[in-house]
């Protein structure tokens, strides 16, 4: 077993989930078995391969072209407003579980 | 009108030259749906205002003369992942049930500005991590082929809709074989364009590396419309590509005799049922009587794929997902005593099993001891598989492979493993990994008459060559 039920209750944490109980004796089945097929990567050696984040460095691109030049296409003039205008503050507002007129209100962040 | 005949020129036409109204078509479809769709399910939320607002633009169009768009009044679907300004978007999840985007995505938007009629959001599994749409928070979508077996996934409402003659194309998006493993169960088509041809922007992000949107459609020239009007540079989304668009529908029409298509022994292995094999090798036979050359390639890293994928996948879903807190939009628990509480407890409720195990696996993949073992050993192995890529697509001009390993499985087969559920990603996932683009297209049918689908996987940005390998086939069978 390589995720124990210690390690499940840290990444719950870090991913900020709380889980119960059941959902964490699931998770530790689960993940070991998915990282148990996993695994299979350790049979390739892969010592001397750059590593790829992204397909859009690569293709799509002139490749002729170094570093921010690649991609100056994507980039525009710090311009007032940026492409559109922000949106209004009651649009921003409007999905928010419990907005006041001005803000997003949240239970308290500090506990004593 | 005979809806399941529909095509983008057909309806199109049809209305321009008034022999239907985009309005009565729209009341049409919304008849279908409301007949058929309670034993589906691919529909979470109808849009008939803005439907019938746009049907009335596009039917004043007809009645002064003037020329409709290129899909002027035709009428389609949304995966409930894009973003529709004023629309209820789910993506499937309950943490998101009562979100109203004040946006639109941009794929949208363009299918609209070109006349589309929006008939309503499509079911999904949650945030489109699923195979079998049976991770849908609301409930899953059934196989208009066998109401007993899935619809795939993750984009399952979008084949099912296109399939049942509910909407004549869909929008449905792609990270591990979203669009073309449905499209294969559900006996249409399904393109997934090359990384960065189309843009993004509105897309509720799963990962981002990975994502794509493109269309399922009942034929290939409409996938080729659908890609024409959906593709190109978009400001907002700094990912999508600064490169030509060319016309796809004219494309189509060149000869395919000459071209080279690869056949890798490593997509016909085991697992491989012998039905969807023999489906797929009499079509492959049927490209060589048309003129292609059918060239033996070797993509040897193949079988690292789903698990490269799984780490990738869900590492990017994990920081992707974390932006769902319960304070700006979405479901928020009640009672929460402190922020953090109320985080936790928000997500704990609103997110279903998979995509808790997704965010717990792609975390864990990211955690400091880890993440060298995992997360960049999984980016090394995606560089090898895209290599494995670039050295065929040097000997050929396209790749046929089945699109899934089984047609549609039943509801519940693999609903308690997720290991099994993964592997029914095993031939379409590496493309997504590449970046290049692929298409499914019906290629005929199991004993019990499910469909079969044939992918063709193509070099970046060359939707053009295989839409219209993907064309020539489909006529040579019609």
């Amino acid at each position: 077993m390589k995720v124990t039920e210690k390690d499940v209750a840290y990444v719950a944490d870090l991913s900020n989930l709380e889980l119960t109980e059941e959902e964490r004796a699931h998770m530790v089945r689960d993940l070991n078995s998915i990282l148990g097929y996993i695994d299979m990567l350790n049979r390739l050696d892969t010592e001397s391969v750059d590593p790829m984040a992204q397909v859009s460095d690569r293709y799509g691109v002139d490749t002729s072209k170094a570093g921010g030049e690649r991609f100056a296409y994507a980039s525009r003039d710090d311009i007032l407003f940026g492409l559109r205008p922000s949106l209004k503050r009651e649009e921003a507002l409007a999905n928010s579980p419990d907005p006041d007129e001005t803000f997003f209100r949240v239970p308290k962040v500090i506990e004593r | 009108m005979e809806l399941n005949l529909l095509t983008i020129d057909a309806a199109r036409s049809a209305i321009q030259e008034r022999k239907t109204t985009s309005m009565a078509l729209v009341e049409s479809f919304y008849a279908r749906i409301q007949k058929e769709d309670s034993a589906i399910g691919a529909y979470l939320t109808l849009t008939k205002e803005r439907a019938l607002e746009q049907a009335d633009r596009m039917d004043r169009l007809a009645a002064e003369g003037k020329p409709l768009p290129p899909l002027g009044g035709v009428p389609v679907g949304i995966k409930d992942v894009m973003c529709t300004r004023g629309v209820r978007t789910t993506a499937g999840s309950k943490i998101l049930e009562n979100f109203i985007p004040p946006h639109d995505c941009t794929a949208v938007a363009r299918l609209e500005s070109a006349g589309a009629v929006v008939l309503g959001k499509l079911n999904c599994d949650e945030f489109a991590m699923g195979s079998s749409n049976e991770n849908s928070a609301f409930h899953p979508v059934r196989n208009p082929r066998d109401l007993s077996r899935v619809p795939g996934g993750s984009s399952g409402g979008s084949a099912a809709a296109v399939a049942a003659d509910m909407a004549v194309v869909a929008l449905g998006s792609d990270t591990g074989g979203s669009i073309r493993q449905p499209a294969s169960f559900c006996g249409v088509v399904g393109l997934m364009p090359t990384y960065g041809r189309v843009s993004r922007y509105g897309l509720i992000a799963f990962a981002s590396s990975l994502d794509h949107i493109g269309p399922l459609t009942k034929n290939v020239r409409d996938a080729a419309t659908v890609l024409h009007t959906i593709a190109g540079r978009d400001p907002m989304d700094s990912t999508s590509a600064d490169v030509p668009v060319p016309d796809y529908v004219a494309e189509l029409e060149k000869p395919v005799s000459g071209l080279k298509i690869g056949m890798a022994e490593e997509y016909f292995g085991d697992g491989l049922d012998a039905e969807v094999r023999k489906a797929v090798e009499d079509a492959i036979q049927r490209l060589a009587k048309l003129g292609c050359d059918v060239v033996p390639v070797s993509l040897p890293h193949t079988e690292y794929a789903i698990p490269t994928y799984y780490i990738v996948a869900t590492a990017e879903a994990s920081s992707n997902l974390a932006r769902f807190d319960g304070v700006r939009y979405g479901y928020r628990a009640k009672n929460a005593r402190t922020l953090s509480d109320m985080y936790r407890r928000s997500r704990d409720e609103g997110f279903g099993t998979e995509v808790k195990r997704r965010i717990m696996l792609g975390t864990y993949a990211l955690s400091a001891g880890y993440y060298d073992a995992y997360y960049l050993k999984a980016q090394k192995v995606r560089a090898l598989l895209t290599q494995d890529f670039d050295e065929a697509f040097k000997k050929v001009d396209a790749i046929v492979t089945p699109t899934s390993p089984t047609a549609a499985f039943k509801l519940g087969e693999k609903a308690n493993d997720p290991l099994a559920m993964y592997l029914a990603d095993i031939y379409t996932v590496t493309a997504d990994l590449a970046g290049i683009p692929g298409i499914s297209i019906p290629c005929g049918e199991t004993r019990e008459k499910l469909p079969v689908g044939l992918q063709i996987l193509g070099r970046h940005f060359d939707e053009a060559t295989i839409l219209r390998l993907a064309h020539a086939y489909e006529r040579s069978v019609s």
